[in-house]
């Protein structure tokens, strides 16, 4: 979470971009001048189902208020079949963080091509927009690691 | 002595809340016990004991120590502690409050566990005799009175008063400052409520229970004993007998980052752990029997080697209850036991 | 059923078919039970015991008994069968030397919850009718059989043994069950309401790990939440975090191998109904990608090890339930 000089919450995202469509499709969307926040965060991953349940939530707990998925499309994965399991998994665990009654627009999945600069863009325009009205995230927040 | 009459007790409640913190035992919905802070309205439980021993107020299962803050090269050293307020601990077992006494010798020895002496020193702890002990109590086999129970300050319930005898002087003081609530009594009515006690106390499945082939000089020949393949067989490795014990007292010391700076507490560790007292080439017990050994070797030789004889554990019975597999250390003591 | 049972298993042993027994021994009271390996008649005599409180779940003690020197007799409830099926799918104990012999369960009684009735001082415990009949210091109790029966077995799936070598008695259904009832009261709550209780409830967590040991589907060699290099290796849950954390990726690292058995439940020191989360699961694996009974064959794919191209997407969670 971070504030900035109108007071105003500017929520932290981490996204996690899979090496080969969403890391180049964020790549053409800096190429292309378009404009995503500053909040979102990338971690580059071999493929969207190098990331496992325990990366979601300790990204939560050391003070990310939205976490975002983006792989391949369904098809199109340098490694035939990798989204097609993170789309099982996520769907899971998502659903698990719903049960937990921890809010559901926090956590998102999203297939970006190499193509897709702009999509990306929205995609994270839109997605820090939904998690800036949800507010810091306080269910699934760490408090010894917030800052005072 | 003093008393008060059990419809009354809200009072004596309010009235010790106002001035400290009191904790009381009190029914959960899943129908335990447990101690909770004292705020109108919460009735005191008729259990026996609570889930969760009364240790945790003295030795709870995680807190801070220092906290560390990195800014460029250099390290600033933060120490958390914050002398602790005065509280009281009511209704607690003449089992649990021996077990004070156990947990003294550890951390009050030299050199001092400030933390917890920090706590020792702020807590009165008012105890409550025992009336319908359960199957599962054999804290007689470790020469404690369940009617008698140690403490600041103890008490009877015989079901119409709750009747207040101090036992030191922190004691004498804390019911003086009651006096406007409590009446004097005469303790008549205690002789017979404690003799009906041990009447049950004598019926006990537990009560032929002996420590006599257990002691700091019996060594060897328990720790090489065969039997501890056969007991330890089936032990899932669970920490739940270390966690709910009241005498168990090992703990470990972590580091956390929290990505600005590193927090170190310390937290309850368990001899059940594959991680616990783990070293360079790592943990000494390599398998569950040596684990599960080192448990009981703990309670029953080498604790009373180190302390005049005085066994680690009181009888409380919350192991035997609830250990996921029931074996405990009723087992243990009949299995190792050397018939003359 | 004791009766056949000992004297089954002596057969056995005396014919040479297995050199060991592993069941349940008799313990101080009526219910304290303990998994146990008997190797002689004589012991299984003494302390061999079949009753209303022998509800621990022996399978996941023959990934390490059945690599040892011969074969071993298992006794079976339904419920064992499946945890010790998907062993077998699982490659972690060795088939042909465990001979099983599936018994019938009528469902087990919980001790615990006898107790939190009120019960002290427990002698001694008799079925009796529809009721139990619990003999005490304080005199004798009766209560209804099925008030204090596990909850795993209330809400009980199967009474079928899906892999035996020979059964004793007969083998029963699959049980169309009530068992998702609680979660989908859950589901139905909102998301403040489902935070509240599952808060209350894992606030009472002491980190004992009872639920990931006994678990039969917990067999690696080295848990992630005891290896200090995995980052995540806590001893204690410091924060309401840690608690989350801890109960969400226990439940997630057996999601679709989870036989739902519940012991998770039933060691529980602190009664956390802790096979809400892996029924939470199960439920959603059987909405989402068709029904599927871990445990009930050796050869099908796991649904988190599978896939088709017309899976749902993540986004689902967003569109269903109440918000």
């Amino acid at each position: 979470m971070q504030i900035n000089e109108n007071k105003e919450f500017q929520p932290l995202i981490v996204a996690f971009c899979c090496n080969w469509c969403s890391y180049a499709g964020a790549d053409l969307s800096g190429t292309n001048r378009l404009n995503y926040p500053t909040n979102v965060k990338i971690i580059r991953v071999p493929c969207s189902c190098r990331v496992n349940p325990m990366f979601i939530l300790r990204a939560f707990q050391r003070g990310a208020d939205g976490v975002i998925l983006c792989g391949c499309h369904p098809g199109d994965c340098h490694y035939t079949s990798g989204n097609y399991f993170t789309r099982r998994r996520m769907t899971l665990l998502f659903s698990m963080l719903d049960f937990l009654g921890i809010e559901r627009d926090r956590t998102r999945v999203e297939w970006v091509s190499a193509a897709e600069g702009a999509k990306f863009a929205a995609t994270m325009n839109e997605f820090t927009e939904a998690v800036k009205k949800l507010g810091p995230n306080r269910r699934l927040e760490d408090l010894r690691c917030r800052k005072q | 002595m003093l008393r008060i009459s059990i419809d009354k007790l809200d009072e004596l409640f309010e009235s010790i809340s106002a001035k400290q913190t009191l904790y009381i035992p009190t029914d959960r919905e899943d129908g335990a016990a447990e101690y909770k802070k004292y705020e109108s309205g919460i009735k005191l439980s008729g259990k026996l004991n609570t889930l969760r021993s009364a240790k945790d107020f003295f030795f709870p299962q995680t807190e801070n120590l220092v906290d560390f803050k990195m800014e460029g090269k250099t390290i600033e050293v933060i120490d958390t502690r914050e002398e602790s307020e005065d509280f009281v601990v009511f209704g607690v077992r003449a089992c649990d409050a021996r077990s004070f006494t156990i947990l003294d010798k550890v951390f009050l020895a030299d050199p001092v566990d400030s933390y917890y002496k920090n706590r020792r020193d702020h807590g009165t702890i008012v105890t409550m005799a025992c009336t319908r002990p359960a199957e599962t109590c054999f804290c007689q086999t470790f020469d404690i009175d369940p009617t008698a129970p140690e403490g600041d300050v103890a008490c009877w319930n015989d079901g119409k008063y709750i009747y207040f005898a101090w036992r030191n002087e922190k004691g004498e003081a804390f019911l003086d400052c009651l006096s406007d609530v409590l009446e004097d009594a005469e303790p008549e009515g205690i002789a017979e409520l404690n003799a009906k006690t041990k009447d049950i106390m004598k019926r006990l499945p537990l009560a032929d229970l002996s420590t006599d082939s257990f002691g700091g000089d019996r060594l060897m020949e328990h720790f090489n004993s065969e039997k501890w393949g056969e007991l330890s067989e089936s032990c899932i490795g669970c920490g739940t007998c270390t966690f709910v014990c009241p005498t168990c007292q090992c703990y470990d010391i972590k580091d956390f980052d929290t990505g600005h700076g590193i927090k170190r507490f310390r937290c309850w560790d368990s001899c059940m752990y594959s991680d616990f007292t783990k070293m360079a080439h790592g943990n000494p017990r390599l398998t569950q029997l040596e684990r599960f050994r080192q448990r009981f070797m703990h309670k029953l030789v080498y604790f009373p080697a180190n302390n005049n004889g005085e066994f680690g554990c009181v009888g409380c019975g919350r192991c035997l209850s609830k250990c996921p597999i029931s074996m405990n250390i009723v087992k243990v003591m009949k299995a190792l036991e050397v018939k003359e | 059923m004791q009766e056949a049972m000992i004297a089954r298993a002596k057969e056995l042993l005396a014919d040479g078919t297995v050199n060991r027994v592993i069941g349940w021994k008799k313990g101080e009271f009526a219910y304290d039970i303990t998994p146990a390996i008997f190797e002689t008649p004589e012991e299984i005599n003494k302390d061999f015991v079949y009753d209303d409180f022998t509800a621990a779940n022996v399978s996941k003690y023959l990934v390490k008994e059945s690599r040892r020197e011969g074969k071993i007799l298992a006794f079976m409830k339904p419920c064992d069968t499946y945890s010790f099926n998907q062993l077998i799918k699982e490659h972690r104990v060795i088939r042909e030397n465990v001979y099983i012999i599936g018994i019938p369960s009528w469902g087990k009684l919980d001790a615990e919850k006898i107790k939190s009735m009120g019960v002290t001082g427990i002698l001694g415990a008799q079925r009796d009718g529809n009721d139990i009949k619990i003999s005490t210091l304080y005199g004798e109790e009766k209560l209804p059989f099925f008030d204090v029966m596990l909850e795993k077995c209330k809400s009980c799936k199967s009474k079928k043994h899906v892999i035996y070598d020979e059964l004793i008695g007969e083998d029963g259904e699959v049980i169309d069950s009530n068992r998702f009832d609680m979660v989908e009261q859950l589901e139905n709550m909102t998301a403040q309401e489902r935070y509240d209780f599952w808060r209350a409830q894992l606030s009472k967590c002491i980190r004992c790990n009872a639920c990931k040991n006994v678990c039969p589907a917990c067999t690696c060699e080295k848990c992630v939440f005891e290896n200090p290099a995995s980052g995540i290796e806590n001893k204690a849950a410091v924060d309401s975090f840690e608690e989350n954390m801890f109960h969400i990726i226990r439940a997630f690292h057996v999601a679709g191998r989870c036989t739902d058995c519940g012991e998770c439940s039933r060691v529980c020191p602190q009664n956390i109904p802790l096979h809400l989360l892996n029924r939470k699961f199960i439920k959603d694996i059987n909405l989402l990608y068709g029904e599927y009974q871990a445990g009930a064959d050796t050869t099908s794919r796991a649904p988190l090890t599978d896939y088709t191209q017309d899976d749902c997407e993540a986004s689902i969670v967003h569109e269903r339930g109440v918000e």
